[in-house]
């Protein structure tokens, strides 16, 4: 055998310190590439808008977090900050707790399953965009409205994905557990809910992406304060140097709540990463 | 073998048919074992050994026909009756210590699993050191190696104390020599606790070695039904009484154990022979037959080549 690919082919082993360097790689290529546009383009014509410099977007965010808006009196980015993780977590916690138990109770008991496949089924595959107007109509254009988006988007994929997990224990289990003198209660409680719970935090980081276009799109058509809110309304000035770091912030907070959710799986449920 | 049925033992099973759509499985088993017993049961593959042990275990419902577990019509599963997959016995989110109270906490009402929960923990690691494995309680499954995990998932379903232990083929996944040190523990345990034992083996020495009695279940026999109309399903083709030996595995190299285990094999499992249901070697004394008119008549299809060869 002749020398290990580092790179090319299925038999690949990069290094440790070359798989860093090519993780970088494509930031540093977007980055450039950025940079260079807009350093031509500013050339060209100073006041342009779309490709602002970096110094340009420092100024605006400096402008955004540090500096009180006269008008409200507070610091725009952490107000809008607050809101939209407020309406977020509310909206993903309350979907995720009731998907938990409509999905356990489907998957255990046939009854339930019967009751709740269907109609759960038919109400997944609305349009959650679609079903706006309704909900800003019945709702208002408030909190309620946004939340209930973004728990109604959330809940039947939470549901649906925690039936199926429940239903894939094995069956030998359940009937273990019967045999060991749990009542059917106890089964939920204390075997299938415990086995459910590393699979909903899971599914909850997968429903993260959705969460955000909700939030986003409501925040857009009706709000008074969010991050969704602050980049549609700057977009009427073409204040791209608002709006990139924006865009990069909400991609941050993203990327951190998937990062949380992840190693509280990685720390609490071991047994569960071990089995995968 | 009797022709009285023998009621009054632990388990008792008439007439039992168990049938998935179209295709019998189970085809009119009767069986009847006493309390004490470590009955093996032998077959092919896929001839419904798994089947008759969730039958008994209540998983499952029997087609047609009784089952009766110390005189009662069994339920569903519960702790009368003890339970040991070849996989999934025990709960991954619990520590090995866990696993084995759980049971006790199950049927411990709350204010006692608290008051008591020192007894209840010694009481496990009790059945721990009973397995040999006291050292390992705050491990979680996935950490044990397979025998280990399968001598917690018997400490568990030993700490309810069941009237009786069903297995299924529970050391199937395990190396020759461990599975060997897992066969003698097992006798061990069943000698202490005074256990009665129903184990489901593909293996035929493991069955004919552990066994006090073996039962053979095959749908390799033959009949006076008629073979175009009926399906038909797997019977107790052999049952015989085994010789409590010593535990050294020694004997399994005995040509006495040899020669039973040929015999067996070809009993259940030879396609070409098959014996007829009213001459089954069915020599246990609680071993017993219910057989309709029609199973009894001599072989249909045996009869019909008869015939064609006379005229030819
Ligand atoms: N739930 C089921 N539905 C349909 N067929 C089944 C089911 N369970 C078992 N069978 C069939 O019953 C037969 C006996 O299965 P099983 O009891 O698992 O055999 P064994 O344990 O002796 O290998 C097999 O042919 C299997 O395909
Ligand atoms: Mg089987």
């Amino acid at each position: 055998m002749g020398k290990i690919p580092r790179f090319w082919g299925v038999h690949a082993e990069p290094t440790k310190l070359l798989r860093l360097i090519l993780a970088l790689l494509p930031f540093a290529v977007i980055v450039t590439a950025y940079l260079i546009a807009s350093h031509v383009r500013l050339e060209a014509n100073p006041s342009d808008k779309l490709t602002p410099s970096v110094s340009k977007m420092v100024e605006a965010v400096g402008e955004m977090a540090l500096t009180k808006d006269k008008r409200t009196g507070r610091y725009l980015m952490l107000a809008d900050t607050l809101s939209s993780l407020r309406r977020i977590v509310i909206g993903l916690g309350a979907a995720a707790i009731v998907g938990l138990f409509l999905g356990m109770t489907m998957g255990l008991f046939p009854g339930m399953n019967s009751t709740l496949h269907p109609v759960v089924r038919f109400l997944s595959i609305i349009p959650p965009l679609a079903i706006l107007p309704i909900l800003f109509i019945v709702f208002g254009v408030g909190e309620v409205g946004k939340i209930v988006l973004i728990f109604i988007g959330s809940l039947f994929v939470i549901t649906r994905d925690i039936h199926e997990e429940t239903r894939q224990l094995p069956r030998e289990q359940i009937v273990k557990a019967l045999t060991l003198g749990a009542s059917q209660f106890q089964v939920l409680w204390q075997v299938v809910l415990p086995q459910i719970m590393p699979r909903l935090l899971i599914t909850v980081r997968l429903c993260l992406g959705g969460a955000w276009l909700f939030l986003i799109a409501s925040e857009a058509i009706a709000s008074t304060d969010g991050l969704g809110y602050r980049i549609f309304l700057v977009r009427r000035y073409l204040a791209m140097d608002i709006i990139i770091p924006y865009v990069l912030w909400i991609t941050l907070i993203g990327l951190l709540m998937d990062t949380a959710l992840r190693l509280v799986v990685n720390w609490k449920y071991r047994w569960y990463v071990a089995s995968q | 073998m009797t022709n009285k049925i023998p009621h009054n033992n632990l388990l008792l099973m008439t007439d039992v048919y168990k049938a998935y759509g179209e295709k019998v499985v189970l085809d009119n088993i009767d069986l009847s074992v006493a309390a004490g017993e470590l009955c093996t049961v032998v077959g092919p593959s896929g001839c419904g050994k798994s089947t008759l042990l969730r039958l008994i275990l209540g998983q499952e419902r029997a087609t047609r026909g009784e089952i009766y577990v110390d005189g009662n019509p069994v339920g569903y599963p519960d702790p009368q009756r003890g339970i040991v997959y070849q996989k999934y016995s025990l709960f991954p989110h619990l520590s090995v210590l866990e696993n084995v109270m759980l049971g006790k906490n199950f049927t411990t009402g709350l204010p006692d699993r608290i008051l008591h929960r020192k007894r209840i923990q010694e009481e496990a690691v009790y059945y721990l050191e009973k397995v040999d494995l006291a050292e390992h309680y705050q491990k979680y499954p996935h950490e044990l190696s397979g025998g280990m995990q399968q001598r917690v998932a018997i400490a568990q379903a030993l700490i309810m104390k069941p009237r009786i232990i069903l297995m299924d083929e529970p050391f199937g996944a395990l190396d020759p020599g461990t599975r060997e040190r897992m066969q003698v523990f097992v006798l061990q345990l069943w000698e202490e606790f005074d256990m009665t034992v129903f184990f489901v083996t593909h293996d035929l020495e493991e069955a004919v070695y552990l066994g006090t009695r073996i039962l053979v279940l095959s749908q390799y026999y033959s009949d006076g039904r008629d073979e175009e109309t009926c399906s038909r399903g797997a019977k107790i083709v052999a049952d015989y009484p085994l010789a409590r030996r010593a535990e050294s595995t020694m004997v399994k190299a005995t040509s006495e154990f040899g020669d039973l285990i040929q015999t067996i094999r070809r009993e259940g499992f030879d396609p070409d022979y098959r014996q007829h249901v009213t001459d089954f070697d069915l020599k246990h004394p609680d071993a017993f037959q219910t057989l309709t008119e029609e199973e009894m008549r001599p072989n249909h299809v045996a009869a019909n080549t008869d015939r064609h060869s006379k005229t030819e």
